[in-house]
């Protein structure tokens, strides 16, 4: 391609400029780089999901059920839509770590064949003729560091056994390995294992007969039919409820997580893109107007007006493609290290990274449509001029006693003071644009920060003041009341708490949701809802309450009958009124008073655990003697739990809010930086000549930079408030079933924020102070004007 | 010089007025003027009294506010922005007082910016052997003196091979010396290419190497004489 006298004009215009043109390519790939790495770890998760679901036949539709005998599968595989059948053995157990005191469940699955395939990824199948021999999940193996070769014990219907860890698995069914029930993951207290079919079924009593079972459908197939007839048919054996995919705990809590994912993947970025591109638009539109007199020259030579538009655009264009470039490269290289993260918690065989070319082109053309309109802009106004006019200097501008003065405040000001507040005066929208560019700067780093504020918040406020307990105990099945005197009068046990789980569709009209009831003591001290201002409410006798979420997704108001779906024992439907709703922002549940949910269940006092707590020195020694107890499902803790959950959290959420916050400092500096610089090139002449009356350096300075510094002061307060504007934006799409976010913002976020701005504003300053000092005085005279 | 000489341009009842909001400055008064094929005109008068003005409404760089211009056959007072365009492409040369190079560009380079979009240029190395500036070819403007920085402009003015060719002050910043080359090239494409030229000065010797001198004042023509005898560059002192 042969350069024009034009295009070499423009490269080596963009050469003089190359720090603001470099700061500028660096705002917009931090733009770029947010949105590229956002939505390309979300594909990368969704791409990598799907190819795990279709490789290793993921299934269908899954139930639960106490025991039939192996010929019920023949009839199940006649029901109209089955596609693919494959039944098995379930059975939960207390595990025993060598070297680790805290309670540990886990789930035993038979060896799966047709469905929901193992990938091995270390180590080998266990031999179906041996009884010992396991797989574990990736996570759990991870999480204890097992090996092949290891070995563990677990408690399999009352019996202790030892295992050998023969190879490590992943399956579709549990990417995300997660107990029944939790709300957060604990890889270190739950684990799945796989066993050969035979010497499972023989530990738990089931030989010759499964308790679960998963099948694919036909093409053409509902699942809410093969449901309905599938529920039918175990009904007899204890179903405990057929489900279809979207109720399966794994692949639920990834659709969750994804939708939320979703949508920092698309706002977050698109703000801060957005963002990126306005300012973008202004800093070039100043750029451009500066070259006011030059656009005239090319005009005089008759250059059209399109011919120097275009000239401008080229300029543009080649800083937008840079920056974009950088953008996108920063932000795959971003998003392969994201989704490298993620894979702690959801266990994929491979990533498959994935970034689709059209997140590449949005990047580009929205930077590219902003930079351009602000170019275009500019050369359209330097262009409407008729160069005669244009190729004079501007007209010294009309100065008037500023409104300051004028309310008499003048007389105290200096001289210099003086300049600022009048040029501040005269020229309004210039300084206005000044203010709302450094403020957005000042808002995408709020945002930037929020969300670990709102996280914290959200986390410190669920285990803090609404769940209060040390540890929690499962029971094997509902269990008389009674089990609570043995465990109250353990030892090290201050309180106890019983609560009952009932698994249960709600329904209401047309609308389901598949979770659990909780029946809990009124009064109880460990566990409480809390209303909106955190102040813990009671459960009213009769009714049920709902998780403001809950009854959104139901539809349903205090007052209605919500229908209740008991999906154990022998699933009876029951009508209660609903009480109340309350806020919760972790978890979608029901609540009643547990003998409530006695009567509904028309049970004596049944209960499916308890809270606990319990003296700091002794839950050790409780744990030990809780694995001890035949009926003792498992335990939990809370604070481990949640340590280790943060522990995880705190990698993948903060290194997230790190990455923006980078990014968004990067664009505060670019901005500050480039306004700062625009502003030296605008008004040179008039501090050299200055200078030349005899003005020292540090008094020019303070003329330009002072201007600079009140700017950045008024636009703190401005930004800290539109930051506050758009994390409200950006919470409303956060609103997910695993948890919904509060809007929280601390005062350290908003002070870092302010302070990276005035860091930002700090050394722009002082670059642009150094090239104040060199000021050519002679040169900048001695040309025209 | 003939009655039957053409007339490039021909003002009629020009006016100018710049309205600067509380006040408006009367540049131009009802000027009438032609300008002929391949004269050198010199316009002369005292700062203020309209010289630029009239120029740069002659190039087409800025418009009337009453009046008729016209070049040849184009009526430049009603004339669109495109056309003025193209009129600025193709039949004017400017040479400024103040140069307005390219900063960016080399001498070359900036004869290039102009000889890239005309129809029939010279080659820019031509046209700044016509200035006598062939040893400076490469180099940017920073690095040339004043009276280069004008030949520069002057070069480029003329490489378009304009029809005609409008000077506002280029020896205002030079020395008499240098001020002399300067002139010595505008008189060579003056004679050799029988462009027309309009050249402003504050320097009544410099008229002495006119085909005719208009003096302004005030925003009006007060007087046009025709030099009997033009002069060379050469011979003219001050
Ligand atoms: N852009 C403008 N806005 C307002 N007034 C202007 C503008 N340009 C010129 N004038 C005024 O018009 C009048 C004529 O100006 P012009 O530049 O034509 O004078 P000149 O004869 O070229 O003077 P000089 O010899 O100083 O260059 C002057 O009074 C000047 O103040
Ligand atoms: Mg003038």
């Amino acid at each position: 391609m042969a350069f024009s006298s034009l295009d070499r004009k423009g490269l080596r215009d963009l050469w003089g400029m190359k720090g603001q043109a470099g700061a500028i390519a660096l705002v917009l790939a931090s733009g770029v780089a947010t949105f590229a790495m956002s939505v390309s770890t979300l594909d990368t998760l969704k791409v990598s999901q799907a190819d795990f679901y279709r490789g290793f036949a993921f299934a269908d539709v899954f139930a639960q059920l106490k025991r039939a005998p192996e010929s019920v599968a023949l009839r199940i595989a006649e029901i109209p839509g089955v596609d693919r059948l494959e039944t098995r053995v379930m059975a939960a157990a207390t595990l025993d770590l060598p070297d680790y005191e805290y309670p540990v469940s886990g789930q035993i699955v038979s060896m799966p064949e047709r469905l929901n395939r193992l990938y091995l990824r270390r180590g080998r199948e266990p031999d179906p003729t041996r009884d010992n021999e396991v797989l574990l999940h990736e996570a759990f193996a991870i999480a204890h560091g097992f090996q092949p070769g290891d070995s563990l014990a677990a408690i399999i219907n009352g019996r202790w056994r030892r295992l050998r860890v023969v190879g490590i698995a992943l399956s579709p069914e549990f990417i995300y390995q997660l107990a029944p029930g939790a709300q957060i993951p604990d890889f270190k207290s739950f684990g799945i294992l796989w066993m050969p079919r035979k010497p499972l079924a023989t530990a738990y009593d089931v030989d010759g007969a499964f308790n679960s079972l998963s099948l694919t459908l036909a093409a053409d197939a509902r699942a809410d039919d093969v449901i309905a007839n599938l529920d039918d048919l175990l009904a007899r054996y204890g179903g405990l409820g057929a489900f279809s995919r979207e109720d399966q705990i794994s692949h639920r809590f990834l659709a969750e997580e994804f939708k939320q994912l979703e949508n920092m993947a698309t706002m977050f970025p698109l703000i801060f893109l957005g963002v990126a591109a306005f300012l973008l638009n202004v800093v070039v539109g100043r750029l451009v107007a500066t070259q006011r007199e030059q656009v005239a020259i090319l005009k005089a030579f008759g250059y059209s007006n399109a011919a120097v538009v275009l000239h401008y655009i080229k300029m543009i264009v080649v800083v937008v493609v840079a920056g974009s470039a950088l953008g996108i490269a920063l932000g795959m290289w971003l998003g392969q290290g994201l989704s490298a993260m993620y894979v702690e918690f959801y266990r994929f065989p491979r990533l498959i990274y994935h970034l689709r070319p059209e997140v590449g082109v949005i990047a580009v053309v929205i930077s590219a449509a902003a930079a351009v309109a602000g170019t275009v802009f500019s050369v359209a106004r330097a262009a409407a001029l008729p160069p005669a006019e244009a190729m004079q200097p501007a007209k010294p501008p009309k100065y008037r006693r500023s409104v300051i003065e004028l309310l008499g405040l003048g007389r105290r000001l200096a001289q210099p003071t003086r300049m600022i507040i009048r040029n501040i005066e005269r020229r309004p929208v210039k300084s206005l644009l000044s203010v709302v560019g450094i403020s957005f700067a000042c808002a995408i780093l709020v945002l930037g920060g929020f969300f670990r504020d709102s996280f914290d918040f959200m986390i410190d406020v669920q285990f803090r003041v609404s769940q209060l307990e040390d540890l929690s105990v499962t029971l094997v099945d509902a269990t008389s009341a009674h089990a609570l005197y043995s465990l109250a009068s353990m030892d090290g046990v201050q309180h106890v708490e019983p609560y009952r789980s009932v698994p249960a569709r709600l329904r209401f009209e047309h609308r389901t949701y598949r979770t659990a009831v909780q029946g809990m003591m009124p009064g109880g001290r460990l566990r409480r809802l809390l209303d909106a201002e955190l102040r813990p409410i009671d459960l009213p006798t009769e009714g049920v309450i709902l998780t403001d979420h809950l009854a959104g997704l139901l539809g349903i108001h205090p007052g209605d009958m919500l229908t209740v779906e008991v999906l154990e024992g022998n699933r009876p439907v029951r009508q209660v009124p609903v009480a109340g709703v309350v806020s919760e922002w972790v978890g979608v549940s029901a609540y009643m008073q547990l003998p409530a949910l006695n009567r509904m269940m028309r049970e004596g006092r049944a209960i499916s655990g308890a809270h606990m707590a319990a003296d700091e020195d002794r839950q050790l020694g409780l744990f030990a003697e809780l694995k001890r107890i035949p009926r003792v499902a498992g335990a939990s803790v809370r604070m481990k739990s949640l340590r280790d959950f943060y522990e995880i959290m705190a990698r993948q959420v903060l290194v997230f809010a790190l990455v923006n916050t980078l990014m968004a400092g990067t664009i505060a500096v670019g901005i500050v930086y480039n306004s700062a610089r625009i502003s030296l090139s605008e008004r040179a002449r008039e501090l050299a000549s200055l200078r030349v009356l005899g003005l020292t350096r540090g008094e020019i300075s303070y003329i330009l930079l002072g201007e600079l510094a009140l700017l950045t002061v008024v636009s703190l307060p401005l930004g800290c408030a539109i930051g506050a504007g758009l994390s409200q934006l950006m919470i409303e799409g956060l609103q997910t079933d695993l948890y919904r976010v509060p809007l929280v913002i601390s005062p350290w976020t908003y002070s870092f924020s302010a302070t990276v701005v005035c860091v930002a504003a700090f050394f722009s300053a002082l670059l642009v102070r150094r090239k104040l000092d060199h000021l050519d005085l002679v040169a900048v005279l001695k040309t025209k004007e | 010089m003939t009655q039957e000489q053409t007339a490039v341009f021909s003002a009629r009842a020009l006016e100018k007025i710049y309205d600067m909001g509380e006040v408006q400055v009367q540049a131009l008064r009802g000027v009438d003027l032609d300008l002929f094929a391949s004269e050198f005109t010199v316009l002369l008068g005292p700062s203020g009294s309209g010289k630029s003005t009239l120029l740069n409404i002659l190039g087409g760089l800025d418009r009337a506010t009453r009046g008729t211009v016209r070049y040849l056959d184009r009526d430049l007072s009603q004339a669109t922005e495109r056309e003025l365009t193209e009129y600025r492409r193709h039949y004017v040369g400017f040479v400024f007082q103040f140069y307005n190079l390219i900063p960016s560009l080399t001498a070359r380079e900036n004869v290039a910016v102009v000889t890239e979009i005309a129809r029939a240029p010279m080659k820019p190395e031509e046209a700044l052997a016509l200035v006598g500036l062939s040893d400076r070819l490469d180099h940017f403007p920073s690095q040339l003196s004043g009276g280069q920085q004008q030949r520069v402009a002057i070069a480029r003015a003329v490489a378009k091979n304009p029809a005609v060719l409008l000077c506002d002050e280029p020896t205002g910043a030079l020395d008499s010396e240098t001020g002399i080359l300067v002139l010595e090239a505008l008189d060579k494409i003056n004679r050799e290419l029988g462009t027309t030229t309009a050249v402003i000065t504050h320097n009544s010797d410099i008229a002495m190497m006119a085909d005719r001198v208009v003096h302004l004042s005030d925003g009006h023509i007060v007087s046009t004489e025709r030099n009997s005898s033009k002069k060379r560059p050469r011979e003219l002192h001050w």
